[in-house]
């Protein structure tokens, strides 16, 4: 028995939901960009799932691009919060208006 | 008969620490949450042939991401405790009943229609050539992909100067 690409597909729309929900729920940085990696990684997952029942290598040559790129914004990411944090001694998004004119 | 089983315990143990994500109140609980479910995604990948991109889910995320994670919380401590009242008013009600109609779209297009969501294979390739190994994703990375491997290196290198440009910042003393 063979478990299908839409199955997988189902779990990936289920994990990005969740993650999309945390990161409009929670105010804290962090925990808003572990919920962005969340929905990063149900993309991967919906990919693979693709690429599998097409037979095509792309899927996960594509999945293996969005690793690099997840992984450079999560430097770049977690730098500027600890410089915000730095500056203001908070991580929470609400608290961050300097730039409101 | 080993593929449903993993199947429904790993996507389990992804939704559940995807909640955990969300849902704790200790930053680093949910770091544990997302250890969880890239964990569980990777098997998820194994269980699709996709060798490679779960040994590097592995190394890449649970080693370094999330290392990096718990590192700045340990630097930037336990926040105070988050207000959950919304600053946009409405804004997630009117979120949740977006996303309730788009979730109801996909199963009235699912169940009541023959729409196909992954359209039949591409003639000519045999699945066994999809069995991710290193040498099948090297493959096409450096031939058709070449370009965005390219940049990819690129955008590594600007990402690693950035950081330690911001993390080398100091404020001119006035």
């Amino acid at each position: 028995m063979i478990v299908g690409a839409e199955w997988y597909m189902t779990v990936a729309a289920a994990l990005f939901l969740i993650g999309a929900f945390g990161l409009l729920l929670r105010r804290n940085a962090l925990i808003m960009f572990m919920c962005i990696e969340l929905m990063l990684n149900a993309v991967n997952l919906t990919l693979i799932a693709a690429g599998r029942a097409l037979n095509d290598l792309g899927g996960q040559v594509a999945v293996f691009f969005i690793l690099v790129v997840a992984a450079a914004e999560v430097v770049v990411g977690l730098a500027i919060i600890v410089a915000i944090f730095r500056r203001r001694t908070t991580a929470s998004v609400d608290e961050l208006s300097e730039l409101r004119g | 008969m080993v593929e449903p089983i993993l199947f429904v315990l790993m996507s389990m143990a992804a939704l559940a620490g995807a909640v955990t994500v969300v849902a704790a109140r200790n930053p680093v609980y949910s770091a544990m949450g997302l250890l969880g479910t890239l964990f569980s995604v990777a098997v998820l990948y194994v269980l699709q042939l996709a060798h490679l991109v779960a040994a590097v889910q592995v190394i890449v995320y649970a080693g370094a991401v999330l290392t990096l994670f718990l590192f700045v919380i340990m630097l930037i401590g336990v926040d105070k405790e988050e207000h959950w009242e919304e600053p946009l008013r409405y804004q997630r009600s009117f979120v949740a009943g977006m996303a309730g109609v788009v979730v109801l779209m996909a199963a009235g297009l699912t169940f009541f229609t023959d729409f196909d969501w992954v359209p039949a294979a591409v003639g000519g390739t045999d699945p066994s050539r999809t069995i991710g190994t290193v040498q099948a994703i090297a493959e096409p990375m450096f031939t058709d992909w070449v370009l965005a491997f390219e940049a990819t290196a690129l955008l590594l290198t600007i990402a690693a100067a950035g950081a330690i440009a911001l993390a080398h910042y100091r404020r001119r003393p006035h």
